[in-house]
């Protein structure tokens, strides 16, 4: 359980990085969106490597099911065709090669710096709420959702609310 | 065997990705995935913090709470921005970032 196999370590975040360079560079706004699927799901997949599997899980029902169907009932619903070839502005393309360049000069700058960066997993030893010494990530994110994050979870709902009512607004036929 | 510096690596190659989606895509839909991809990579290096300092022996919670409200907001902002995007496609017929350069038309 506290043991990470590099192997399916960096398989996993090669699918997600591949297919997130393939979310950038495919022509079809379909294909986008499906590859975007597929490197979302590996993302999970280190999420549940990392003991979260709560957010692994919602990760994929919320971001692979919810939010990517979405998108796809959007890019259907305009019934875009793959985009043709335009010619990229040349200051775009430089400026754009540069800042990407910089960010991850400024990576491998950061990584070599970070505190405890080259610890492996340290062994998960605590005893949660359930008392049972296995891990209960569930349970012990509800606890400290409801008894810290209390407020917060409140206006989180009054959030969806006034978007839920902003999204029926905005696609309306006419705005009076 | 793994270590923090790798996941941070992964979580900065990804959000590396989204950006250099959104600097070099023209697409405004492709422009918005790549936000969430963005997004995404906040929350892997969230999550690799909290299993590698551990809180009493237990991964520190604190930063799945925080995880699990981006994942909420930006369900919410995904459902808002679409619809703006539909809204657009509606007045203007187009998606591309370079058609639309005025507020007022």
């Amino acid at each position: 359980m506290n043991y990470v196999s590099p192997f399916l370590f960096w398989a996993f975040t090669g699918l997600m990085l591949g297919f997130a360079l393939a979310v950038v560079f495919n022509r079809n706004p379909v294909a986008s969106a499906l590859s975007l699927v597929v490197s979302f799901i590996g993302l999970a997949a280190l999420f549940v490597q990392l003991d979260a599997f709560f957010i692994g899980s919602i990760q994929i029902l919320v971001y692979a099911g919810a939010v990517m169907v979405l998108f796809l009932f959007i890019i259907m619903l305009l019934d875009l065709k793959a985009e043709q070839r335009r010619r990229l502005n040349p200051f775009t393309a430089i400026g754009g090669a540069a800042v990407i360049l910089s960010f991850i000069a400024e990576l491998i700058t950061v990584l070599r710096h970070v505190p405890g960066g080259n610890n492996p997993l340290p062994a998960l030893s605590g005893r949660g709420l359930s008392g049972q010494g296995s891990i209960d990530d569930v349970r012990e994110i509800g606890f400290t959702l409801f008894s810290h994050y209390n407020f917060p979870l409140q206006v989180v709902g009054v959030l969806i609310l006034v978007s839920t009512i902003g999204v029926i607004i905005l696609s309306k036929r006419e705005l009076k | 065997m793994v270590t923090l510096n790798d996941y941070l690596l992964a979580s900065g190659l990804l959000f590396t990705i989204g950006f250099a989606g959104v600097l070099l895509r023209r697409n405004i839909i492709i422009i918005f995935m790549c936000l969430e991809m963005m997004l995404n990579a906040a929350n892997l290096s969230l999550v690799a913090f909290s299993r590698f300092n551990l809180v009493n022996g237990l991964p520190n919670y604190n930063a799945q709470v925080f995880v699990f409200f981006i994942i909420t907001v930006a369900a919410a902002e995904v459902a808002v921005g679409l619809a703006i995007i539909v809204a657009l496609f509606r007045s203007r017929q187009t998606t591309h970032v370079e058609d639309v350069s005025r507020l007022k038309f």
